[in-house]
C-alpha cells in the first residue's frame, strides 16, 4: 500500500482498519522526509527517536483497542518558530542555532497529547521574516513543484514538507501571509485562525499583535481537523480566547470580491485562475458582488511600520547572556549587546529592528507607529463595511507565481510589495485561508478565502465546496 | 535621505553593532522604505482612533496564587554564562 500521500482522515482509517501500523507509516515518512530533503531542505531538523517512540504508543494503544483520537499516529511537521521540548528551535537564525527549547508550546502539547507523530522540524524565513524562506541562516528550502523556485514564506519548510510528501500535515505560523502564501505556492491548503484562537505560548514571538499559529495541510477537511485540535483558550497566552459558539446560519452565502485585489502588479495569469475559481462559485449557485476595500495599498504600508515595530521590541531579548549565541569574549556589557546582534541576526531581521527602532524612536513615534496604528483601524472599517454586505471575501492569495530563488533576495521593497493581498487580514485579526484552485504549467495557484472573526468553521465550508463536497 | 548620524544613533538604540559598509547600506535601504510609507500621510486620521490590538482590548485577570513553572535549572542552563543557579553578567560599574 501506497502510504505517500494519505490525507490525515486516510491514515486514520488506515490505522483503524490496521492497514498499516503507526511504526509503519512513521518509518515510510521519516525515510522519505530524510531522503527528499537533500533535494527541498524542507525540515531544518529530523527527530527520529521521538517520531518512533511516539508511534510505538499509538500501536501500543490500537493492541490494547484504546480510542484513537483523529490525529493519532499521524506523521507531522513543525516551524522551527514553535518549541518542541529537549529539542532545538532556531527560527532559523544563527543567533538561537544551539538553542534548545526547554518546554512544549501549547499547540506541540496538544498535539502530543492527540498522539499526532512529530517528524521534526521545518525550515522558515529567518524569525519568520520574509515570504520566500530565503532568509534562513541555513540555507532555503525549494519549491516541490520547481525546484528552481521558492516554496514561499515563511513557513516555507512546513508547506514544502506537506506538498512533497514528507509530512501529512505541518504546523506554521502567519503575521502577515506566511502561512497562507507558502501554501499557495506549494499547492496545498492554509489556514490563519482568527487572532486569538490558538494559543502562541511557544511560539517564538515576532509581531505580537499580528501572530497567529495555524495548520498546512492536503486537504480542506484536515485543516479543520488540525484546528480543531490546536484552538482553545490557553491560561499561558492571556491574549488567547475561548471560541464563542457558533450562530448556525443556513441562509445562502454571498461572496464578496475587493475591487482593489485586482488592479495592476497582478500577474494576469493569477489573476485568470483567479476569476476562474470564482466563476466555478457563481455556478454552483453562490452570489458574487463587488466590495470594495479602499484602504489596501495604505494597509500595506502600516503593516510595514507595524510589523517592524513590534519585532524591534520582541528581539531585544536577544542578547547574549540569556541564551543563545553570546560574543562575550572582549569590552564591557555594551560590547557583548553589540557584537553578539551584530553577528547572529541576519540582513532582513537587522533591516525590520532597524526600522522599527526608528518608527518608535522619540520624535518619530506620531509620525509613523501612531499613524500607522490609526490607518490601521481604517483598514478594519474597511472590512466591516465589507462584511455588512457579504459573508465571506475571494482574493488571489499571491499577486503572483512563486518566483525563481535569487529572483527578488537584493529588493526588499518589492518583496514586501508581494504581501499586499494578506497582510490586512493580519491587521484586522480575521481568519483565511488558501486554497489550491489551479496550475500554471506547474505552479500552483492560490485562492483566499476571508471570514468574519470566528467564522472558520464558514470558510471552511464555503472552500471545500470548490472540491465538490456538500457542506 | 536620512544621516549617516542617524543610522548609528538608530543601530546604537537597537544594540546592534554595524560595519561602515552595513551603515551606508542601511542609510540606503531605510531612506528608501521610508520614502515609500509617506504615502502613509494621505490617509484621513483625524478623526480616527488607533489600533493597537485587532480584536478584544479586554484586562485579563488571575488569582494571584503560587503555581509550579517551568524549571528554572533548566532555563538558567541554556545561558552561555553562568555560576551554580544565576546567570552571569559582566561587570556595569568601571
Amino acid at each position: 500500500m501506497n502510504l505517500s500521500n494519505l490525507t490525515i482522515k486516510e491514515a486514520h482509517k488506515g490505522l483503524l482498519k490496521k492497514d498499516f501500523s503507526a511504526l509503519d507509516l512513521c518509518k515510510d515518512y521519516l525515510k522519505r522526509a530524510k531522503e527528499k530533503n537533500k533535494d527541498i531542505f524542507a525540515f531544518l531538523t529530523v527527530n527520529e527517536d521521538l517520531a518512533v517512540s511516539q508511534a510505538k504508543r499509538v500501536d501500543e494503544k490500537i493492541s490494547q483497542g484504546e480510542k484513537l483520537n483523529s490525529l493519532a499516529g499521524v506523521p507531522c511537521a513543525i516551524k522551527d518558530n514553535i518549541l518542541l521540548s529537549g529539542i532545538k528551535c532556531t527560527a532559523a537564525s544563527k543567533i538561537l542555532e544551539n538553542y534548545i527549547a526547554p518546554y512544549d508550546a501549547t499547540v506541540v502539547k496538544k498535539l502530543k497529547e492527540k498522539d499526532a507523530v512529530i517528524l521534526g522540524k521545518t525550515n522558515l524565513d529567518e524569525f519568520a521574516m520574509g515570504a520566500s524562506t530565503e532568509n534562513s541562516a541555513f540555507g532555503p528550502t525549494k519549491n516541490p513543484n520547481d525546484e528552481e523556485r521558492v516554496p514561499g514564506g515563511s513557513s516555507g519548510g512546513s508547506a514544502a514538507a506537506v506538498a512533497a510528501d514528507m509530512a501529512i500535515f505541518a504546523l506554521g505560523s502567519d503575521t502577515g501571509g506566511s502561512i497562507r502564501q507558502p501554501a499557495s505556492f506549494c499547492g496545498v491548503v492554509g489556514l490563519k485562525p482568527t487572532y486569538g484562537t490558538v494559543s502562541r505560548y511557544g511560539l517564538i514571538a515576532f509581531a505580537s499583535s499580528l501572530d497567529q499559529i495555524g495548520p498546512i495541510t492536503k486537504t480542506v477537511e484536515d485543516a479543520r481537523t488540525v484546528f480543531e485540535a490546536i484552538s482553545g483558550k490557553d491560561k499561558m497566552d492571556s491574549t488567547s480566547v475561548d471560541f464563542p459558539e457558533e450562530k448556525s446560519s443556513s441562509q445562502k452565502i454571498k461572496i464578496g470580491v475587493p475591487k482593489e485585489y485586482f488592479v495592476k502588479g497582478i500577474d494576469l495569469a493569477v489573476e485568470k485562475a483567479t476569476k476562474e475559481a470564482i466563476k466555478k462559485y457563481e455556478k454552483m449557485g453562490f452570489e458574487i458582488e463587488e466590495v470594495s476595500l479602499p484602504h489596501t495599498d495604505y494597509a500595506l504600508l502600516a503593516y510595514y511600520l507595524i510589523n517592524p515595530s513590534e519585532a524591534s521590541a520582541n528581539l531585544a531579548r536577544y542578547d547574549g547572556i540569556k541564551y543563545g549565541l553570546s560574543e562575550n569574549k572582549i569590552g564591557d556589557l555594551l560590547d557583548v549587546y553589540l557584537k553578539t546582534r551584530g553577528k547572529g541576526f541576519g540582513d532582513e531581521v537587522r533591516r525590520r529592528i532597524m526600522l522599527g527602532t526608528y518608527a518608535l524612536s522619540s520624535g518619530y513615534y506620531e509620525a509613523y507607529y501612531l499613524r500607522a496604528q490609526k490607518v490601521r483601524t481604517k483598514v478594519i472599517e474597511d472590512f466591516k463595511k465589507a462584511f455588512s454586505k457579504v459573508d465571506v471575501l475571494f482574493t488571489p492569495t499571491s499577486p503572483v507565481l512563486p518566483f525563481k530563488i535569487g529572483e527578488k533576495v537584493e529588493d526588499p521593497l518589492s518583496m514586501y510589495l508581494m504581501d499586499v493581498y494578506t497582510i490586512s487580514v493580519n491587521l484586522a485579526g480575521l481568519p483565511a485561508l488558501s486554497i489550491p484552485v489551479g496550475k500554471i504549467g506547474k505552479l500552483p495557484v492560490g485562492l483566499q478565502i476571508i471570514g468574519k472573526p470566528f467564522e472558520e468553521s464558514k470558510i471552511l465550508d464555503v472552500a471545500q465546496a470548490f472540491y465538490g463536497d456538500i457542506y | 535621505m536620512i544621516s549617516k548620524e542617524e543610522v548609528k544613533h538608530i543601530a546604537k538604540l537597537a544594540r546592534l553593532g554595524l560595519s561602515e559598509k552595513e551603515i551606508e547600506k542601511f542609510q540606503k535601504e531605510l531612506s528608501s522604505i521610508l520614502d515609500y510609507i509617506e504615502k502613509l500621510k494621505e490617509v484621513d486620521i483625524s478623526e480616527v482612533e488607533a489600533t493597537s490590538h485587532p480584536l478584544f482590548v479586554e484586562n485579563v485577570m488571575r488569582a494571584d496564587e503560587p503555581y509550579q513553572g517551568e524549571d528554572g535549572k533548566k532555563l538558567v542552563s541554556q545561558s552561555p554564562e553562568k555560576k551554580d543557579n544565576f546567570i552571569k553578567v559582566k561587570s556595569i560599574f568601571k
